[in-house]
C-alpha cells in the first residue's frame, strides 16, 4: 500500500506484527521499527519494551485512544484505522491525541482512506496516510487545494475563517463589505 | 440579513468546482455510481425513483427577493417549472440533470446560496423560528446563532462522518414553533435569573421509527460557549453513537441506551475540557452576526390602521384570510403575513416559478425584502404594515396563493411519498389532496379550528405524522397501500407523540376516517377547545368507538 507524507510517496519503513504470530516478538528482528495491535501490546508489553527498534500501535474504530493515554511515551507511530470511509470515529480520535493527549508521533491513517477524506484527515492531526491506487500522490494535490476556506480551528493551527477566526477572519470580513 | 464575506464566497465557489470535477469523473465513467453516491450526496443530489433530486439548503430559512427569484429562474431553467419547500425549511427540485447541476449549483453561489449538507451523515442545514427576527414572544432572533453555527458545522472535518445525519434547530421564543424537543439538537434562547441571555440544550429528539421527546441537558448555557458545547456533545455522539444499525444510530438511541444522566456527564466532562479554548465565541463577533439580523427601519406607527379595519369588516374573504394567516408582530402597526402553500387539491409545499417571482415581488415592496419559509411548508412576509395587507392579499389573490388555512385542518404536511421517494411504502401527496377536497369549504375549516393533520409515506416519518394531532402513517399490508392513524402529537412547546389509534384504513377509506375523527372532535369539544385537549379529556375510546363502529 503507498503511504503517503508530507504530499510524496514515501517508503514505509515500519512493519505490522502479524497477529498470528506465536512468540512475544512474532520473529521481527529487534531493531525494525514494529506496529503492534493494541491486544499484542497489552500481552506482550515489557518483551516489546525491550526491543531496540521504535514501537508504533495500531488501533481499530472501537478501541478509543483514551485507553493507552498512559502508555503513549512509549510510541513513535498510532495508526487509526479506518474500517470504512463511512466511520468516523478516528477523526475523534485523532484529534484527543493530537490536542488533548499531546501525542506528537507520526499519526497515521489506514483502511478506507479516500482522496475525498484527506483534507478532514490532516486537519484532525493525521500526517501519513495509506492511500489506496497509484495516482495518491496527485490525488493528495488536489485535496489539500480544492479548499482554502474552513470555519473551524482544530489542532492545526490553521486559522479559520468567520466567527472564531478572531482579528485575521474580522479584517478580510470588513475589508469585503 | 446576512451577508457573505470573501471567505463564504470563496468556500461556495470552490465547492462548486469541486463538485464539478466530481460530476465530470463520473460522466466520463471514472468514478462508479457507488464512488459517486457519497460525493453526491454531500452536495445534496439524491437518486429517486425517476431521476434525480437536488435539495437546497435555506440556512434557517430566511430568504431575500433576490435569492427567491434566481430559485424561480432554476425552477425554470432546470426543472418543470416548480419547487418543493421541505419541512427542513429547503427548497427541493426534482427533475434536474446530472450534466446540468454544477452550473445549477453556480448559480446558487451566485445569491450566496448551496446545496452542502442537506444530505449525508453530517450536520445537516440549520433551522430556525419561522417568525424569527418578528414575533413579539422573541427574547433574541434565533438566526443569530443559527448563522453561528452554519458557519462552525459547514465542512466540519471531525464530523463530517458522523453515524447518522444531525439535526440542529433553533427558537428565540417560548412558544416553540421550530420543534425544538424533535431534534438531534434543539436550543432554546432563554433568560437566566441575572438576565443574561443564553440557551437551554435539549438532545436527542427525534420521529423517524423511533419518536422521541428530547432531554434537557443544560437549563443555561451562556452564549460564549456555544459552540464549544455543540462540539462537545458531537464528539461524544460521534465516538459512541451506535454504526452497526442504521436504524439505532441517531443520538436520540444513544441518549437512551446510556441514560440521560450519564451522557449529559460525558458530554459535562468533553466539555470542561474544550472550554474557554478556540472555540470561545469573542462578545464582538456575536454582535458583528447580531447587526446582520438587527431589525429592520420600522416606522413609527399606531397599533390601529382604520383602512385596514374597514377592508377587513366590508371583505369576508380578506377577514378570513387574516383570520388565518395574518399574525401579531413586535412592532405596533405591523403583521406578519404566512402563504399557504397548501391550496385545495395541491402537492403540499410546491410553488410555481410565478408564484415564487410574485413572493419576491411583494416582499421586496412591502417586507423589507425579506421571506422566511416554515417547516410546516409554508411561505412567510414577517414585516408587513397593516396598512399594506390589503394590497398584499389582492395580488395573492391572484396568484392562487391566499388559501386562508394557516394552522387549519388542510394546511397539512405531507412527505413526497411514493409519488417520488424510493423508501415510501404509500402515497401521501394524493391522500392530502384527497383529504383538502373533502374538507374544501372554508368556512367548515374555520369553523373546525386549528388541526394538524401530518402525513408520511413510509415509517421514516419525513411527514411528522408522530406529531401531527392526527398522524397518517402509509404502510404497505401484502403490497397494497394502507394507513395507520395516531391521535394526540404535537411539536410545539407540549411535546407529545401520538398514539395509534387501531387497525389502519385502505387508501379508499382513510378520508372517511379522517371526518371521522373530526366529527367525534365537533361533538365532543367544549367551547373553544383544542383538539388535543379535547383528546387529553376525552380519551382515545370515543374515537375508536366512532370509527370501527360498523366493522
Amino acid at each position: 500500500m503507498p503511504l503517503l507524507k508530507n504530499g510524496q510517496i514515501i517508503e514505509d519503513t515500519w512493519s505490522n506484527l502479524p497477529e498470528s504470530a506465536n512468540d512475544d516478538q512474532g520473529g521481527a528482528a529487534l531493531d525494525v521499527d514494529l506496529i503492534v495491535s493494541l491486544e499484542q501490546w497489552q500481552s506482550d508489553r515489557d518483551a516489546l519494551l525491550k526491543r531496540n527498534g521504535r514501537l508504533g500501535l495500531r488501533l481499530r474504530s472501537d478501541q478509543p485512544p483514551a485507553e493507552i493515554v498512559a502508555d503513549l511515551e512509549h510510541f513513535d507511530l498510532i495508526a487509526l484505522d479506518f474500517p470504512k470511509f463511512s466511520d468516523g470515529r478516528a477523526y475523534s480520535y485523532a484529534r484527543l491525541l493530537r490536542e488533548r493527549h499531546g501525542f506528537r508521533g507520526e499519526l497515521r491513517a489506514v483502511g478506507n482512506v479516500l482522496r475525498d477524506q484527506l483534507f478532514f484527515m490532516l486537519r484532525c492531526g493525521f500526517d501519513s496516510f495509506e492511500v489506496a491506487g497509484e495516482d495518491s500522490a496527485e490525488a493528495w494535490r488536489g485535496a489539500v487545494a480544492e479548499m482554502s476556506v474552513w470555519y473551524q480551528p482544530t489542532g492545526d493551527g490553521r486559522r479559520p475563517s468567520g466567527v472564531l477566526g478572531g482579528a485575521f477572519g474580522r479584517s478580510r470580513a470588513v475589508a469585503a463589505e | 440579513m446576512y451577508r457573505y464575506d470573501e471567505f463564504d464566497h470563496a468556500f461556495v465557489q470552490q465547492r462548486v468546482a469541486q463538485f464539478r470535477g466530481q460530476v465530470e469523473r463520473r460522466l466520463a465513467g471514472e468514478l462508479s455510481e457507488d464512488e459517486f453516491k457519497p460525493l453526491r450526496l454531500m452536495n445534496g443530489l439524491y437518486l429517486q425513483l425517476h431521476a434525480y433530486m437536488l435539495r437546497v439548503a435555506v440556512p434557517y430559512g430566511t430568504l431575500s427577493s433576490k435569492q427567491m427569484r434566481r430559485l424561480a429562474r432554476i425552477a425554470r431553467d432546470y426543472d418543470r417549472g416548480y419547487g418543493h419547500f421541505t419541512t427542513r425549511q429547503n427548497i427541493q427540485y426534482n427533475w434536474p440533470k446530472l450534466a446540468e447541476v454544477p452550473d445549477l449549483l453556480a448559480e446558487l453561489a451566485e445569491v450566496e446560496m448551496h446545496a452542502i449538507q442537506t444530505s449525508g451523515n453530517c450536520i445537516r442545514n440549520v433551522t430556525a423560528d419561522h417568525f424569527a427576527g418578528a414575533s413579539a414572544d422573541e427574547i433574541e432572533d434565533p438566526r443569530i446563532y443559527a448563522e453561528i453555527i452554519r458557519q462552525w458545522s459547514s465542512l466540519h472535518p471531525e464530523f463530517s462522518f458522523l453515524p447518522r445525519k444531525f439535526k440542529i434547530a433553533v427558537t428565540g421564543a417560548p412558544n416553540d414553533r421550530a420543534a425544538v424537543r424533535f431534534h438531534d439538537i434543539g436550543l432554546q434562547i432563554r433568560r437566566n435569573e441575572a438576565g443574561e441571555v443564553g440557551f437551554e440544550v435539549i438532545v436527542g429528539g427525534g420521529q423517524g421509527r423511533t419518536p422521541v421527546i428530547g432531554v434537557t441537558i443544560r437549563k443555561f448555557l451562556p452564549k460564549a460557549h456555544l459552540l464549544s458545547y455543540l462540539e462537545a456533545i458531537l464528539r461524544v455522539y460521534n465516538q459512541l453513537g451506535r454504526r452497526d444499525n442504521l436504524y439505532k444510530a441517531r443520538i436520540k438511541i444513544l441518549v437512551q441506551q446510556t441514560g440521560a444522566e450519564v451522557f449529559t456527564r460525558l458530554v459535562e466532562e468533553e466539555w470542561d475540557a474544550l472550554k474557554n479554548g478556540a472555540l470561545t465565541l469573542p462578545a464582538e463577533e456575536i454582535e458583528r452576526i447580531e447587526t446582520y439580523f438587527a431589525p429592520p427601519a420600522f416606522e413609527t406607527l399606531p397599533a390601529v390602521n382604520p383602512a385596514f379595519e374597514a377592508r377587513r369588516f366590508e371583505d369576508r374573504d380578506f377577514a378570513r384570510w387574516v383570520r388565518s394567516n395574518v399574525s401579531a408582530h413586535k412592532a405596533d402597526g405591523y403583521a406578519i403575513a404566512s402563504i399557504s402553500l397548501k391550496p385545495e387539491g395541491g402537492a403540499p409545499g410546491d410553488a410555481t416559478a410565478e408564484q415564487m417571482e410574485v413572493v419576491a415581488e411583494l416582499a421586496e415592496i412591502y417586507s423589507f425584502d425579506e421571506i422566511l419559509i416554515s417547516h410546516e411548508q409554508n411561505l412567510v412576509l414577517p414585516h408587513v404594515k397593516l396598512s399594506d395587507l390589503p394590497a398584499v392579499w389582492d395580488k395573492l389573490v391572484k396568484h392562487e396563493l391566499a388559501t386562508p388555512n394557516i394552522g387549519l385542518l388542510t394546511d397539512m404536511i405531507a412527505c413526497p411519498g411514493l409519488d417520488y421517494c424510493n423508501l415510501a411504502n404509500a402515497r401521501s401527496i394524493p391522500v392530502a389532496q384527497r383529504i383538502s377536497q373533502r374538507f374544501s369549504d372554508l368556512n367548515r375549516q374555520h369553523e373546525i379550528g386549528d388541526l394538524k393533520i401530518k402525513i408520511s409515506g413510509c415509517i421514516n416519518a419525513c411527514g411528522h405524522h408522530h406529531v401531527g394531532h392526527i398522524g397518517i402513517l402509509g404502510v404497505d399490508k401484502k403490497g397494497e397501500e394502507f394507513y395507520q392513524i395516531t391521535l394526540g402529537g404535537s411539536a410545539d412547546e407540549n411535546a407529545a407523540v401520538g398514539k395509534i389509534v387501531g387497525p389502519a384504513f385502505s387508501y379508499d377509506d382513510v378520508v372517511d376516517a379522517i371526518d371521522s375523527i373530526v366529527a367525534t372532535y365537533l361533538d365532543r369539544r367544549q367551547e373553544d377547545e383544542k383538539f388535543n385537549d379535547t383528546y387529553a379529556r376525552i380519551g382515545i375510546a370515543p374515537f375508536k368507538e366512532k370509527l370501527y363502529a360498523a366493522a
